[in-house]
């Protein structure tokens, strides 16, 4: 399947993600996964909402960036 | 009379605040179909003045509802019974008619560099640009152009503040002063400092420069390399040729082409660009 620019920088947010939780405390990792994972729930966007799918993908990198600070052991939902 | 006139007003804003904090509640949010000024939602105008009403026109951006396209919403103010400058009405604006509109501020005198935002076209500080009292011409606010929008009036500084972590604005030393004693400036090097050290990074500057807005990525801006020479210049650091050596490269200085928008936009009245032809010249003869 050929991805256009936009759906290959998401699903590659989405990995990064997992892979930065590698780096975590082991058994801080069901509950680093069920944020990611609630991070990237389905939303009513259209493929062609390319401006919000960006704003999203900025705002999803600043957290990755965030939770990716060695000093961040654990994650909580309220 | 006074007193009771600010109880009502406070009391519809917080009827205000109630609202939307049920609507948010629900997951809908309303800030871009939200409320236009009518005449009942403003207080009544400063005894003895007729009300001098004037329209402002402000950019609207809401980030809980992405797919709706930014837009301009109007409000009209009163002018008699508001602050001489910008930022005052935009805070009886948030106040008065709409508490979902969005914005840094602080100090409220320029001192703090918050209220950064380009108001009928020039990037200034909201604090510092008086309201023309005129009630023909509309006045419009943007936030600084060319920065990614977080919310309504508020850009996302992020990389600009990593921008001038990458200076390293601080003093280093090769062999440090000792400890017990004030590491002393000349007056003469100290007035070299003059024009540089009252920066207050509000980024007007960077974001009204066509080369940082095409390059923001390599090239560093005015604000930051004017920090750069700050650092440079301060007889008492002692890396000057070593932050020099950094910048050696196409992007980081050598993108400036002194289009000047820099010191002609700075709201401190500052000359960014003057201070980079320095660095080029410092650079130029190493």
């Amino acid at each position: 399947m050929r991805r256009s620019g936009l759906q290959t920088d998401v699903l590659r947010l989405y990995r990064d993600c997992f892979r930065a939780i590698r780096a975590k405390p082991k058994e801080s990792h069901p509950r680093f996964k069920a944020f990611v994972r609630a991070q990237f729930h389905p939303t009513n966007l259209q493929p062609r909402d390319f401006t919000a799918i960006e704003y999203l993908l900025r705002r999803g990198r600043k957290q990755l960036e965030a939770y990716q600070n060695p000093h961040v052991h654990d994650v909580h939902r309220q | 009379m006074h007193f009771s006139c600010v109880a009502r007003a406070a009391k519809s804003g917080l009827a205000v605040l109630q609202h939307v904090a049920k609507v948010s509640r629900r997951g809908l949010v309303t800030a871009t179909t939200s409320t236009k000024a009518t005449a009942a939602d403003t207080p009544a105008p400063a005894a003895g003045k007729a009300p001098l009403n004037k329209t402002i026109s402000v950019y609207r951006w809401d980030p809980e509802n992405p797919t709706v396209k930014p837009s301009m919403q109007d409000y009209t103010i009163d002018l008699n019974s508001c602050g001489p400058m910008m930022l005052d009405a935009l805070l009886k604006i948030k106040n008065e008619i709409d508490p979902t509109l969005t914005l840094r501020r602080s100090c409220r005198e320029g001192i703090c560099g918050s209220c950064a935002m380009n108001i009928n076209g020039v990037n200034t500080l909201a604090c510092l640009c008086k309201i023309e009292r005129s009630e023909g011409h509309k006045d419009k606010i943007y936030p600084l152009p060319h920065m990614y929008v977080i919310k309504d009036l508020v850009p996302d500084m992020t990389y600009f503040y990593k921008q001038y972590k990458s200076i390293e604005p601080y003093l280093q030393y090769k062999n440090p002063p000792s400890a017990d004693r004030e590491n002393l400036q000349t007056i003469e090097d100290r007035k070299k400092l003059d024009g540089l050290y009252e920066c207050i990074l509000c980024a007007c500057c960077s974001t009204s420069c066509p080369s940082y807005w095409w390059n923001q990525e390599e090239y560093l801006g005015p604000a930051v390399l004017m920090q750069a020479y700050r650092w440079m210049a301060d007889s008492r650091d002692q890396f000057g040729p070593e932050r020099r050596e950094k910048l050696q490269n196409a992007y980081s200085v050598y993108r400036c082409h002194t289009i000047m928008n820099c010191a002609k936009t700075c709201p401190k009245g500052l000359n960014p660009g003057l201070a980079i032809a320095q660095i080029k010249k410092d650079m130029a003869v190493e």
